[in-house]
């Protein structure tokens, strides 16, 4: 399939600036995907989704986004994305609806009507529609102030898919929600992207939010340094292992050395269960195996947050001996 | 019948679009109207451009009428009412524009920026929204000037409406050439002082220009002011005794000073200010 994002080659500096803050960087998204791109502060997250949706110009690079070419075409990649963007950009002197109504206006759905009463009744329908969505049926014609932070966010995400965009940006949308409005926000988008197969290209620093990502694309100082399923980047990157312990610790070296399992002691036996050793066990094999009374066992399985650190160590490792100060 | 059947379609088929012109207009007027309803509803704001011109006029205008009238010829208070007016629009859109940081900095322009329509609508609704802004202060400037004593008729009032529109747009794309040319806020109002200021007297707003020496022709002959200020006192003294006294230029030159220079702002203002947005 042809992919919907194809991004080569991206170098992004700015102005008055020694580095790059976006360093060549190429991927692709699939259309339907939900791509992840995933890191710290100041990696280039927001940099890369600026250029992305139009907002900032690349240095160089070639990007098209769902076959439109983004610097010769940007008003086809518009028509074609919907972006929520890291701060909320609703007019907070405009009611919900006239929110949405000056969107719908701008993407040529509806023409231009000074009030709700002479809007066709298309739109009228819609709005009901989008009311009950967000349960706001008695305050969408009030203002947005009156709103809580949840409640914006999913309204600027329904906002930004009336004009039915084949990608949505988010650009770190949870950032400032407490657990409950994220939960719910998260629910909704993966309804949405279940019903309306739209691509999802999310920026975020949590990790959690990435452990349901199709792709996920690790971005550090303005490099990619890790990109595959989340499955890929742990399995690649990370050990799995298995902490064992016992009363009487001569025995338990003794019993894995006569089984050649290699192993390390911190003081815990540390054994790898993928990876370096020539040995690929699981763990129920492994315990099979060992007689000596065990006191501790614990398996050690990572999070896409272990792998995100350890990449993120790794690269830190690369960059420290790479210029030493 | 038709309801069930768009709800059920509308998930999968793209939505019907406008043709791009009537999109780009349609844009234009929605966003110019976004900005006429938040005067709507900032009552405080509504009070306090009524204000500034209010003493203006009032003192300015009704003192210099006191000392220098009788040797000028003239009604001065007149005089004075009519380049307020016209100085009062040209600076309160021009002033507008300068929201289009503001809405970047509470991150709303970003959502304007994103529409797929050309930027010249972005910027030209923005110009008619400010000027929709700037009109209710016009006619309250009208208002005070007939209070005041302001000898006027139907006529004169209907001309200085259709002015009114001018000056503002004018002053929108002023402001637009100003905006491309700073960096942030922060400069922006900086700079207005030293752009505003001066073309109080240069544009001619309380000060006669009949007779300037050279070098201060050439300087007023520069201020973008002084058309938007010539062209009111063209409409509002028209037919009357005191025309060749205070009026500079004529009508026609007025009209086409600016209009080429409201292209030129415009599109000059525009260019840059995309430019500074995205190549950053």
């Amino acid at each position: 399939m042809t992919p919907i994002i194809q991004v080569s080659h991206l170098i992004k500096r700015y102005k008055n600036t020694q580095t790059n803050a976006v360093d060549d960087i190429s991927f692709h998204v699939a259309p339907g995907e939900f791509f992840v791109l995933l890191g710290p502060n100041g990696a280039g997250k927001t940099t890369t989704i600026s250029i992305l949706t139009t907002t900032l110009a690349p240095t160089s690079g070639k990007i098209e986004i769902a076959g439109h070419d983004l610097v010769n075409d940007s008003n086809g990649v518009r028509e074609s994305v919907g972006i929520i963007f890291q701060n909320p950009s609703l007019d907070q002197n405009l009611t919900a609806e006239e929110n949405v109504r000056l969107h719908a206006t701008m993407y040529g759905l509806y023409p231009f009507r000074p009030a709700y009463w002479m809007m066709p009744r298309a739109y009228k329908d819609q709005i009901r529609e989008l009311a009950e969505i967000l349960g706001i049926q008695n305050e969408i014609h009030k203002p947005i102030k009156t709103y809580s932070g949840g409640m914006k966010r999913k309204l600027e995400i329904i906002r930004s898919l009336i004009h039915h965009p084949r990608v949505l940006f988010l650009d770190e949308p949870t950032t400032g929600l407490d657990p409950v409005s994220r939960r719910s926000l998260w629910d909704y988008l993966t309804q949405v992207r279940a019903e309306k197969e739209t691509t999802v290209f999310l920026t975020t620093h949590y990790l959690e939010e990435a452990e349901q990502a199709d792709t996920i694309c690790i971005l550090d100082r303005g490099e990619i340094v890790a990109q595959g399923t989340p499955e890929q980047v742990k399995a690649n990157l990370v050990e799995n292992y298995l902490l064992l312990d016992a009363a009487d610790r001569d025995a338990l070296r003794q019993e894995l050395r006569r089984h050649k399992i290699s192993f390390v002691e911190l003081p815990l036996f540390k054994i790898e269960l993928n990876g370096n050793s020539d040995h690929h066990l699981t763990p129920h094999q492994l315990l099979k195996m060992i007689d000596t009374p065990l006191t501790t066992v614990k398996i050690h399985s990572p999070s896409v947050e272990d792998a995100y650190l350890a990449i993120l160590k790794a690269h830190d490792d690369d960059h420290t001996n790479a210029n030493p100060h | 019948m038709t309801t069930i059947t768009q709800t059920q379609t509308r998930t999968n088929l793209a939505p019907k679009r406008l043709g791009k012109l009537a999109v780009n207009l349609n844009a234009i007027l929605a966003i110019a109207y976004r900005d006429f309803l938040k005067l709507l509803r900032d009552r405080a704001r509504i009070f306090s451009t009524f204000l500034f011109p209010l003493i203006f006029i009032g003192f300015l205008g009704g003192g210099m009428q006191a000392t220098f009238g009788a040797r000028s010829g003239y009604n001065f208070l007149a005089f004075v009412f009519t380049g307020v007016l016209a100085q009062t629009l040209f600076q309160s859109t021009a002033l507008g524009i300068i929201s289009l940081f503001e809405d970047r900095a509470n991150d709303f322009s970003q959502e304007i920026f994103i529409a797929p329509i050309s930027r010249y609508s972005i910027v030209f609704g923005k110009i008619l929204g400010e000027t929709l802004v700037a009109l209710p202060q016009g006619l309250g400037i009208i208002l005070f000037g007939f209070i005041l004593g302001v000898p006027m008729n139907f006529a004169q009032v209907v001309g200085l409406v259709v002015v009114s529109l001018i000056a503002s747009l004018y002053g929108g794309a002023f402001g637009m050439m100003i905006l491309g040319m700073v960096p942030s806020r922060r400069a922006a109002d900086q700079l207005f002082p030293f752009v505003f200021l001066p073309q109080f007297f240069t544009a001619g707003v309380f000060v006669p220009l009949q007779n300037l020496p050279l070098p201060l022709e050439i300087v007023s002959l520069l201020s973008p002011l002084r058309y938007a200020v010539d062209v009111t006192r063209n409409v509002f003294y028209a037919g009357t005794a005191d025309f060749d006294a205070v009026v500079l230029s004529p009508l026609w030159v007025n009209l086409a000073v600016l209009g080429g220079s409201f292209v030129v702002f415009m599109f000059i203002g525009t260019l840059l200010f995309v430019r500074a947005e995205r190549n950053r």
